[in-house]
């Protein structure tokens, strides 16, 4: 009895050793992953889904440059960005390697398994309180990402990888992030078209969601850096 | 008829209040257009509250031509009402106090002919004057500020219509906006055939105008329910219900929607109907009335 | 004679006040016909009435031998009138409100038929003058000018010579002298200016409180034939019986209250004045009534009642 408690023991602190180190050099996979590219400019379609905003299907251009720089333009229309895109950016989240990574075990994420890892920052000043990862081992891919933070509340990224997986780019990337909105009544003399209760939009208004389905990548061709600014 | 009618259109040029009007609506948009060039940013700061702490705000782009002539249209609300009956609310009243309104009964005009001659000339001035306001506002503003897409603020959302899907929209508006100001023309028309001198007439639509507007944005419930679903100013309003773009459920913007047009109908057929009353009822007062001046 | 004007039993009650009570009169093709009333005798608003500008509570209107109320458009076809003072435009200039009342009355005129108006009238030269521009008697001249730019064969006149000196209403009443017998328009012409109207008019209606006073040609009103006489004694009641026992009653004339007047040739007054004494009346007054004037204020003072007359 006391030999197989031993052996428990041993295998664990092996295996939690093992899966602490499987955790690090998971990430460190897939940063390599995504250190393969450069910079990009992406076409995509954007779809804005927010209680209190009613706007179109946006046309957008994508900009990335290595690591920490990306912007997202419409040339043709407006578009609301969500502010700081830098949280959109996935270096951005483990970009410094000043953080502490904890296995959160496999999860299902959709069909597919994925590895939960959470990172928390070891500097206090940081603005993020905690990240989670949902990434998918096989493939290196970051599938999902939610990320809290002192101010801000709490943000999510979705991908869905396709055509362009291999890369670490993905297809389609939904953006999930908190909103808070208020006008001012009786400024606007709105015309009253009576009937339409948005009591139900009020609720909702907590969260807003950017979806951006990409049509098309230019990676490691080179991006100005002017077009950040 | 044709004959009274371009009489009528040539007394009304040739007084000066009516170059006020078209002077007063200059200097109102080009004040606007200044403080939007000046505070625009500020302006669209207000309008997206504190949007701003999630979504980064392209503040240049929204303060384009297309949302400056927006917000003069919605500033002008109250003025341009005014600047109507300063002309219309004269026309009948103005010439009984001159004397020459039993000079036009005295020849062989019929009192109806001669009463309906009168507020069509009104319409033609409403209309010029609406026109002068529509160049002012939106060919000035998209020429000096360009163009781009439009976001306007509902109550509670914000409405964005892409640029190539504003302008008809503008069209209908001003087409909205054109019956809304003949309800006024006709009010203050009205007015006038019971008056013997301009001033009652004007005054007096224009109180109406604020007081209703005032009772219609108090938001008491009881005026609300009983009172504000009749009122012709509540429906003035319609002219927006065209950039009230009708959007899916996932919140994304079909082009060339609008998103209750019966409402807009219904409030231009009450405005239809309100204009038919005012014109009737002085017609009515017209031919019964002794003209003692 | 054509009557051009025929009115009867006309009426116009305001709430309490009965302006024109059951009216009757008539004015004949080719009459200067003179009406006459004191201020709010109701001769303003018999005239809106004839105009269309207010409607009658009670009696008919025929002008043309029309009935105005269903020929309205036809009948003021062929009307000029100018009410108390003339209806002008005065932003724009005279030869722009000749132009405007020629075209509302439904007249096709030439540039030129318009200055010889503005000539006609005296005011040629100022064709193009705005009327705020102009004095009175200018004013009063070009609304006789607007009235007439449709060659009517009706012509109304209230007030023509209000505001103008003497010249400017000699002018006038040449005018309209003129108009009548050169043209032979028919006019109606209302003043309190009773000395004018004696000088042009040839038949006379005097009204008073809304009432017909008096109708008839002024050769008979004026008429020594039918002088009227008042008579003021220390005892009027007991002089008016007293004479009434004479011959003289034949031409006593009813009065409300008491006056004495009687209407005879004016040669017969010595005599009368001998029979007065004879009768041991204690005269303090015999006033022969020679112009109109006289015998208007005889009928309209306030506090007299005289049965209408028509002559």
């Amino acid at each position: 009895m006391k030999k197989i408690r031993f052996l428990l023991f041993v295998f664990l602190c092996i295996t939690s050793s093992a899966s602490a180190q499987d955790v690090t050099s998971l990430l460190q996979k897939v940063k390599d992953k995504l250190n393969l590219i450069n910079d990009y400019e992406a076409n995509g379609r954007m779809k804005t889904k927010v209680a209190f905003l009613k706007v179109p299907i946006a046309n957008v251009k994508v900009y990335y440059k290595k690591p920490y720089l990306l912007k997202i333009k419409n040339d043709k229309g407006i578009s609301f960005i969500p502010k700081g895109t830098a949280s959109i950016n996935l270096n951005n989240l483990f970009a410094d390697n000043n953080y502490t990574a904890i296995d959160g075990g496999v999860v299902k994420l959709g069909s597919a398994n994925v590895r939960i890892i959470k990172l928390l920052p070891e500097d206090e000043e940081n603005e993020v309180v905690l990240s989670t990862l949902y990434i998918d081992e096989e493939n290196l891919l970051i599938r999902k990402s939610k990320t809290t933070t002192k101010d801000n509340g709490t943000y999510e990224l979705e991908m869905t990888y396709g055509k362009y997986a291999k890369y670490g780019l993905a297809d389609k990337m939904t953006f999930t992030f908190s909103t808070k909105h208020k006008l001012p009544k009786g400024f606007t003399f709105d015309f009253d078209e009576g009937g339409k209760n948005n009591t139900a939009d009020k609720k909702k208004a907590e969260k807003g969601t950017i979806e951006i389905t990409y049509t098309s990548y230019v990676v490691n061709k080179g991006v100005p850096e002017t077009i950040f600014k | 008829m044709w004959n009274l009618l371009q009489f009528e259109l040539y007394k009304i040029f040739k007084k000066p209040r009516t170059y006020i009007a078209f002077g007063a609506i200059a200097a109102i948009i080009l004040l606007i257009q200044l403080a939007l060039v000046i505070n625009g940013k500020d302006y669209v700061k207000f309008m997206v509250s504190d949007l701003d702490d999630t979504l980064d705000i392209p503040y240049d782009q929204i303060n384009n031509g297309y949302w400056i002539a927006f917000n003069i249209l919605n500033l002008l609300l109250i003025h341009v009402p005014i600047l109507v009956a300063l002309v219309t609310g004269d026309i009948v009243a103005g010439e009984a106090n001159m004397g020459t309104l039993r000079l036009l009964i005295t020849k062989p005009i019929s009192r109806t002919n001669i009463i309906l001659t009168k507020f069509l000339a009104c319409v033609i001035y409403t209309i010029i004057l609406l026109l002068w306001m529509a160049f002012l506002s939106l060919v000035v503003s998209v020429l000096l500020f360009g163009a781009n897409d439009l976001v306007v603020a509902k109550e509670n959302m914000l409405l964005q219509v892409e640029k190539a899907d504003v302008l008809w929209r503008y069209f209908a508006a001003f087409g909205f906006a054109a019956v809304a100001l003949i309800v006024v023309a006709a009010l203050s028309f009205m007015l006038s055939v019971l008056s013997e001198n301009s001033i009652g007439p004007i005054v007096g639509t224009v109180a109406i105008i604020i007081v209703f507007t005032i009772i219609s944005e108090m938001g008491v419930p009881i005026y609300d329910k009983a009172v504000k679903p009749y009122l012709f100013i509540t429906h003035m309003l319609g002219w927006k219900g065209f950039f009230y773009i009708d959007f899916d459920e996932d919140g994304q913007t079909i082009t060339g929607s609008v998103r209750n047009f019966s409402s807009i109908l219904k409030s231009l057929s009450i405005l239809a109907g309100y204009i038919v009353l005012f014109v009737t009822t002085a017609v009515i007062i017209f031919k019964k009335k002794d003209i003692l001046s | 004679m054509v009557a051009i004007i025929e009115v009867k039993n006309l009426t116009k009650q305001f709430k309490d006040v009965t302006a024109v009570n059951d009216l009757s009169f008539s004015v004949n093709e080719g009459d200067i016909y003179g009406f006459l009333g004191q201020n709010g005798a109701g001769k303003s608003t018999t005239i809106r009435m004839l105009l269309t500008l207010i409607k009658p509570t009670a009696g008919s209107i025929h002008i043309f031998s029309k009935n105005l109320h269903t020929h309205r458009e036809e009948i003021l076809t062929d009307i000029g009138a100018i009410i108390e003072k003339p209806d002008l435009y005065n932003y724009l200039s005279a030869y722009h409100n000749l132009s405007f009342f020629a075209k509302i009355s439904g007249v096709k005129i030439s540039k030129n038929k318009i200055f010889e108006q503005l000539e006609m009238v005296g005011l040629a030269a100022r064709a193009h003058s705005k009327v705020k521009t102009f004095s009175q008697g200018m004013k009063q001249r070009l609304g006789i000018a607007a009235a007439l730019i449709h060659n009517p064969k009706l012509l109304i006149l209230d007030e023509p010579t209000n505001g103008l000196d003497p010249q400017g209403i000699a002018d006038i009443r040449n005018l309209i002298i003129s108009l009548s017998r050169k043209f032979g328009k028919t006019i109606l012409v209302s003043s309190h200016l009773l000395t004018e109207i004696e000088l042009i008019a040839n038949r006379i209606l005097i009204i008073d409180k809304g009432n017909k006073i008096v109708e008839g040609t002024s050769a008979v009103l004026l008429d020594p034939a039918n002088t009227i006489v008042e008579v003021n004694t220390t005892d009027n009641a007991s002089a008016k019986n007293q004479i009434a026992e004479t011959r003289w009653k034949q031409y006593l004339q009813q009065t409300k209250d008491g006056d004495i007047i009687l209407k005879f040739d004016k040669s017969l007054i010595p005599e009368f004045i001998n029979q007065l004494v004879q009768m041991n009346v204690q005269v303090l007054s015999v006033k022969p009534r020679h112009s109109l004037e006289d015998y208007f204020l005889s009928l309209t003072t306030a506090n007299q009642h005289v049965e209408p007359v028509t002559i």
